[in-house]
């Protein structure tokens, strides 16, 4: 068990004595953001630019177009939130190769409170052209998605978290851009999950199963573009779909799996994530269940929405 | 406290340096009126774009691509080339004139501004328009990414430098100074930004509005190198720029005192014609005090 935070700053170091091209920024966070790892090791290539994301994000876009691979961090409420029309405008609009590495998504921040966790990140990104959305679901997922994002050449939005969460992929996984993974078959429903709610998703597919439900576990690590032809093959094949995400049922995964759907093959579905309000301060296990963000939600939305395809 | 130029940088002024200066001088006020004909024209044709600023800027973009920068109108992506970041882009048509006039794509494209299809968009787009590097156009973001590129080049141990341009209602955008902060902190002195001063914005003068001043001091205030200058005078311009580029130790910033429309006295010093082209009857008029017989 590692956060994610931690499987980045380990990795952009890692990157950072592979390729001179790499470059980090922070913004006055890189102690929480592990941006400091890299900073230690190569100091001539980290840019610390102070409690100003705006700029910071301007900084990278201008590092990016003079050919660096700029790795810019910072909580995700300031990376998406603060400076998104500079990510629009600066970085996404030319295409520039700039990585928005945001930690700290999520009710997982916990005490900070409310105003320091971002529960509409991914909903803002992804609706941003030439974006793409990452949300690693564990520290190897991170590692693996970190270095698969360094090769590619473009804007990209990843989203970690603070804490230390379960394990899901092995030592070594692979990471595709754009590609999902099936974690668990089954037939009677698909959970469609990402971040730290794919573990829970797991041990909800267990529990079920003890209950005659047979559910299969999809991880969508790549929010947009989405794995369109994943989320259509679960439909069709288990005709009750039910997504979770430690972010707003608006705009998220949720709602990126019910556009799909909804245009291609309208299917039952429920989404679990936070129900369009702010999160609160409180321990990052107690806000968890506080806000249904757990197996025990995904395993009651699970049961229901079998009892409806009767 | 603005600092006379004459002061801060002496040109040796031999006889044949004083001709030489003066020669070049004179060809590059030739070419700037030529680019506000250029402007003029394609604002006519396009019947969208700014006016008043790109009137205001076009001296010192003159002077930035014929004299001073380093670059290669035939490979727009050269390595060795300086960045230009025309941070206020709603001075596009001044950019675009300039770019054709030095060969980077051919001047009947700029017939074409604004229409559906045409690489040369309302502001700056480096996806489409060759010798054009970022996209500009929201305010304020141009400077972050100038001192972004001036970081980078100065890590590959470059000797390239980094030019933007930047309107004074512009300044009433944070990030400006955020942008500031940073390269005054970082020492960027690969960087240089030319301020328009022009004084008007959409809703009226500048100080009215939103009042900016003092420009030299904020910029100072940021451990910036400044020069202060008129921004119409070609001489002023490319003293300021030899004497940006001389500086070391911090990032210069020419604070250039401009008129907006610039060159055509029915659009000068008027907010109104911010965003608003010639019209019909309005072209021949411009195209007259700008000396044109056509």
């Amino acid at each position: 068990m590692i956060a994610t935070r931690d499987a980045y700053g380990e990795t952009l170091a890692a990157l950072g004595a592979e390729n001179d091209r790499i470059v980090a920024l922070d913004a006055d966070l890189s102690g929480s953001t592990k941006t400091g790892v890299f900073a230690k090791k190569f100091p001539e290539r980290f840019f610390n630019m102070g409690i100003a994301e705006a700029n910071m994000v301007g900084t990278a876009a201008g590092l990016a177009a003079v050919g660096k691979i700029p790795f810019v961090s910072t909580f995700a409420i300031f990376a998406a939130g603060r400076a998104w029309e500079q990510i629009r405008q600066s970085v996404a609009y030319p295409k520039a190769n700039v990585k928005i590495v945001a930690t700290h998504g999520g009710v997982t921040v916990g005490e900070d409170g409310g105003s320091h966790q971002s529960v509409e990140d991914v909903a803002i990104m992804r609706a941003i052209p030439n974006m793409t959305v990452i949300v690693p679901a564990d520290g190897e997922e991170t590692k693996a998605a970190i270095r698969a994002v360094a090769d590619y050449k473009g804007p990209v939005y990843v989203r970690l978290g603070r804490n230390k969460v379960a394990s899901v992929f092995p030592e070594g996984h692979k990471f595709e851009i754009g590609k999902g993974n099936e974690l668990v078959s089954g037939t009677d429903l698909t959970f469609i999950t990402t971040g730290l709610m794919t573990a829970q998703a797991q041990i909800a597919a267990e529990k079920l199963k003890g209950e005659g439900i047979s559910a299969r576990v999809i991880h969508i690590g790549t929010i947009k573009p989405l794995d369109r032809e994943l989320v259509l093959k679960a439909a069709r094949e288990t005709g009750a779909i039910v997504t979770g995400e430690e972010h707003s049922v608006v705009g998220g995964l949720g709602s990126a799996v019910a556009e799909v759907l909804s245009e291609e093959c309208p299917t039952l579905l429920k989404r679990i994530g936070v129900l369009d309000r702010f999160g609160l301060s409180g321990k990052a296990d107690e806000l968890l269940k506080y806000f249904g963000l757990n197996a025990e939600a995904l395993i009651e939305a699970g049961r229901e929405i079998v009892s409806r395809k009767k | 406290m603005p600092v006379p130029l004459c002061s801060m940088h002496k040109i040796e002024r031999t006889p044949r340096k004083e001709t030489f200066v003066k020669q070049k001088i004179a060809e590059l006020e030739e070419k700037a009126r030529r680019l506000r004909v250029s402007i003029v024209k394609t604002l006519h044709k396009s019947q969208s774009g700014h006016t008043g600023g790109s009137l205001s800027a076009i001296d010192m973009i003159c002077a930035l691509y014929f004299h001073k920068l380093r670059h290669n109108p035939a490979e727009p992506a050269w390595d060795g080339r300086d960045r230009f970041v025309l941070s206020k882009g709603h001075a596009a048509p001044a950019l675009y004139v300039t770019l054709a006039e030095a060969g980077y794509f051919p001047a009947e494209d700029l017939m074409m501004l604004r229409r559906l299809g045409s690489h040369l968009q309302g502001h700056p787009d480096s996806k489409g328009t060759p010798g054009v590097d970022v996209c500009t156009g929201s305010l304020g973001q141009g400077l972050s990414m100038a001192n972004g590129m001036a970081l980078g080049l100065r890590l590959d141990g470059k000797a390239n430098r980094v030019y933007a341009v930047l309107g004074d209602g512009e300044l009433q955008e944070g990030q400006v100074w955020e942008a500031a902060m940073a390269a005054g902190h970082y020492k960027s002195d690969n960087l240089c930004a030319m301020i328009d001063l022009n004084g008007l914005q959409i809703d009226g003068e500048v100080a009215k509005v939103m009042n900016v001043a003092s420009v030299s001091d904020k910029f100072r205030s940021f451990g910036w190198n400044v020069i202060e200058i008129d921004g119409h005078d070609m001489g002023q311009i490319i003293e300021a720029l030899d004497h940006a580029e001389s500086h070391k130790g911090a990032p210069t910033a020419i604070v250039a005192k401009t008129v907006k429309g610039k060159g055509v006295n029915i659009f000068e010093n008027k907010a109104s014609y911010h965003g608003v082209t010639p019209n019909d009857e309005e072209l021949p008029v411009a195209l007259k005090c700008l000396g044109c017989c056509d």
